[in-house]
């Protein structure tokens, strides 16, 4: 046992001692989270659209001005002539043109049904989407109130409540997300990087001949990780916390547990990725493009999983960070304990044991 | 005479220094294609890996709700209500998932994620709808995706909308109050008539894995010849600093554009994505786009001690460029000074100008703006990887 602590000391010292690393490893996780945490959104807020008003009068420039007022949109540019959709289009800064047909408030007062046609820049189809869900909408609600203010009819009205985010705030969404991402990668590279690096350099046959087990030497070599990537995990969900005004409506305690575990399970994939790469070029280039992409798209941090093909959905159930991101949630935004969220920890407590499983049965004590 | 004698015999010289530059840069480019080819881990990484991404990846960015799963708590169990539940049923966005008098139910449905959406029809539903000409339905969204919630809102308001239509042209005498909108709005989706997310994605992860593939790969390159002691082998010998960075470059340049080329090919011909621009100009761009990142891997490679160091130095400036160049969220969602960053943001230009190329045929005209950032980029960072580099230790 003595042995051991000596060799958790030597590992502590090794990196404590390199500086420069150990600044990236704090100072990395983050700069991302306030990068991301601000920038990562999809809330439509003053988004740049043109109008091509052909009539130009009262009513039109009131829809114009309802609009604009909503704080979804600000006006960016008059379009005069059909000529000019194209280049604006084509330049790309404006993503919606929307066009009111010649005398529409006279045809309106008279109760001709003017048109007003929405243009949309649909390369992206996900923020065309968007833009025209808003704009009708509040087009729709002008129309609406006009013919229930002239006429008695039945009306049914939709009260919506936005539950568990009222404002609607982007955050609650990306936060999360930007968490599982970062804190995943970091530690899984951390510790992939670390042990094949021993490989590389030569210095993992010094060990493999110590009479430390080869489980000592693994578990030596990620103590000091797990400390590192805990604090790292605190840092995170401080920041959520403090600087995103992430609510903690949950247990503090049953957060950080699953931080915990949600480390564990990195710090086994990464020694997993190790056990599998005979270079550092190797264990980073899996532990970056294999994680990367996929834990972006299929974890739900961006996109919601309901809505991908069944392969997909499907795919998405091995996806780590996407049970992380739903523990989170949970905890942190419905507040809700660990009666409604065992199933996830279960998952995620079963992965790393599966990933800790598979690394001894493929760790070679032999050089080839 | 003697002069032209001199006059040929230097313009000779001149030539076989030439040819013997170009020798020595293609014995470098000869070296670095078998370092690459022969390590048979990462050749499949380098040219498989990114393209099962790109065919799988590109299905699953959507905003598309298709499945709202939805709890029907109907109180008033009218006629009226009944109707309004089965046009909810018959729209091919929604699913119902329970049914429920009780509205507790349905926010525990909420709390596990079982429900997206509520709604609660009030038990005088039908009675006020008659008497007081005014119904309300409530809809109880969940809002963490405060974006879905909005687009579950909007569907959920239209469908009412619809049924409330209904309601006037059978209970009143004014059906022409239902047929025609006060105002008429129509839509027109240009480049995309079809809506398909896929077209925006393949070019948007395209960009990110030449990106990855080829920073990635130079930065290593340097730093590990480092670590291996091999970089003194070629200190050593009388090859000029640029030679060495073409020698670098052009490699990882090639193999990028082949993987761009391929990235292309399976674009137009599985996801059915147009090519409508230039293909000289997008490849044009690309060149000068991967100068820049080639550039960049170079010089951080040049001033990292180890793998590690630069793997993380990497790790970040990907992250950060990829996710701030707007590929999955777009930048006009950002905070101004957001827009300011990606200003320095080499692969916000390349997102921005491949999606413009391929799906709106814009020209040269309007991509020069871009165009000239990007090479003055170019010329920075290449001068830098020139610079950097010492030759002694």
């Amino acid at each position: 046992m003595n042995r051991f602590f000596g060799f958790i000391k030597k590992e502590f010292i090794h990196i404590f001692r390199d500086k420069r690393t150990l600044l990236i490893l704090f100072g990395m996780p983050v700069a991302q989270i306030l990068i991301f945490g601000f920038v990562i959104t999809n809330e439509i807020k003053e988004a740049r659209i043109a109008v091509y008003d052909k009539s130009n009068d009262d009513i039109t420039r009131e829809i114009t001005d309802k609009l604009v007022s909503s704080g979804y949109f600000q006006l960016s540019k008059k379009i005069e002539d059909n000529a000019q959709i194209k280049e604006t289009f084509k330049r790309g800064d404006v993503k919606e043109i929307v066009v009111f047909e010649q005398d529409f408030g006279k045809k309106l007062i008279n109760g001709n049904s003017p048109q007003v046609q929405l243009l949309l820049d649909a390369t992206d189809a996900n923020m065309a989407n968007l833009l025209q869900n808003y704009t009708s909408g509040i087009i729709h609600d002008y129309s609406r109130n006009i013919q229930l203010s002239s006429n008695e009819v039945p009306v049914i009205n939709a009260k919506p409540r936005m539950i568990f985010n009222n404002e609607l705030r982007g955050v609650y969404m990306f936060v999360p997300g930007t968490m599982a991402l970062i804190l995943m990668i970091v530690t899984a590279m951390m510790t992939s990087i670390s042990i094949t690096r021993e490989k590389e350099m030569g210095s993992m046959e010094i060990l493999l001949v110590s009479p430390l087990r080869s489980f000592q030497i693994i578990l030596g070599k990620v103590a000091p990780y797990v400390l590192l990537a805990f604090l790292n995990g605190v840092v995170i969900i401080l920041m959520g916390y403090f600087v995103f005004d992430m609510p903690v409506n949950g247990s503090v305690a049953l957060l950080l547990g699953e931080t915990l575990l949600y480390i564990l399970m990195s710090l086994s994939l990464g020694i997993l990725i190790s056990t599998m790469s005979n270079s550092q070029q190797v264990a980073m280039f899996i532990s970056m493009f294999a994680l990367l992409l996929p834990t972006m798209l299929l974890s739900g941090f961006i996109f919601p999983v309901e809505n991908m093909p069944w392969p997909l959905r499907w795919l998405s159930t091995i996806i780590p960070a996407k049970y992380f991101i739903i523990l989170i949630k949970s905890i942190m935004i419905k507040g809700i304990g660990l009666a409604y969220v065992w199933k996830e920890t279960l998952v995620l407590l079963g992965m790393t044991v599966i990933f800790i499983g598979v690394s001894i049965s493929k760790f070679k004590v032999r050089l080839e | 005479m003697n002069e032209k004698k001199v006059y040929y015999k230097t313009k000779k010289a001149s030539l076989r220094k030439k040819y013997e530059i170009m020798k020595t840069i293609l014995y470098l480019l000869q070296k670095e294609f078998i370092q690459v080819m022969r390590n048979k881990t990462m050749l499949p990484m380098i040219f498989i890996m990114p393209l099962v991404q790109l065919l799988i990846l590109v299905n699953a960015a959507t905003f598309e709700m298709k499945n709202i799963d939805t709890f029907v708590v109907d109180k008033d169990l009218s006629s009226a209500s009944r109707e309004l539940i089965s046009k909810f049923q018959g729209s091919p966005f929604y699913s119902i998932v329970g049914h429920s008098f009780n509205k507790s139910e349905g926010e525990e449905k909420l709390l596990t994620d079982e429900a997206d959406l509520i709604i609660t029809i009030p038990g005088s539903f039908e009675n006020d709808l008659r008497v007081e000409n005014e119904a309300n339905v409530q809809l109880l969204i969940n809002a963490i995706n405060g974006s879905a919630a909005g687009l579950i809102n909007g569907y959920s308001s239209a469908v009412i909308a619809d049924y409330n239509k209904n309601i006037i042209s059978d209970w009143t005498n004014m059906p022409e109050m239902a047929e025609s909108d006060p105002i008429e709005m129509t839509y027109s989706y240009w480049y995309n008539p079809e809506m398909n997310y896929k077209i925006y994605m393949v070019p948007g992860i395209l960009v990110i894995l030449v990106t990855i593939i080829s920073l990635f790969l130079t930065a290593m390159n340097i730093v590990r010849e480092k670590e291996m002691g091999t970089i003194e082998q070629i200190n050593v010998t009388p090859i000029k600093k640029y030679q060495f960075v073409i020698g670098k470059l052009l490699p990882f340049l090639i193999i990028a554009l082949i993987e761009l080329s391929v990235g292309l090919v399976v674009g137009r011909w599985l996801f059915g994505v147009p090519i409508v621009g230039s293909l000289w100009l997008l490849f044009g761009f690309a060149v000068i786009y991967l100068l820049v990142i080639l550039g960049f891997g170079l010089f951080l490679s040049e001033i990292s001690k180890s793998q590690q160091q630069v793997q993380f130095v990497v790790f970040f400036f990907m992250l950060v460029f990829i996710l701030m160049g707007g590929i999955f969220t777009p930048t006009e969602s950002m905070p101004e000074w957001a827009n300011y960053v990606n200003m320095i943001n080499p692969i916000a230009y390349f997102m921005e100008v491949i999606r413009m190329i391929m799906l709106k045929g814009s020209e040269f005209k309007d991509i020069l703006n871009e165009l000239i950032s990007l090479s003055i980029y170019a010329v920075l960072s290449l001068g830098l990887a020139v610079r950097m580099y010492r030759k002694t230790a």
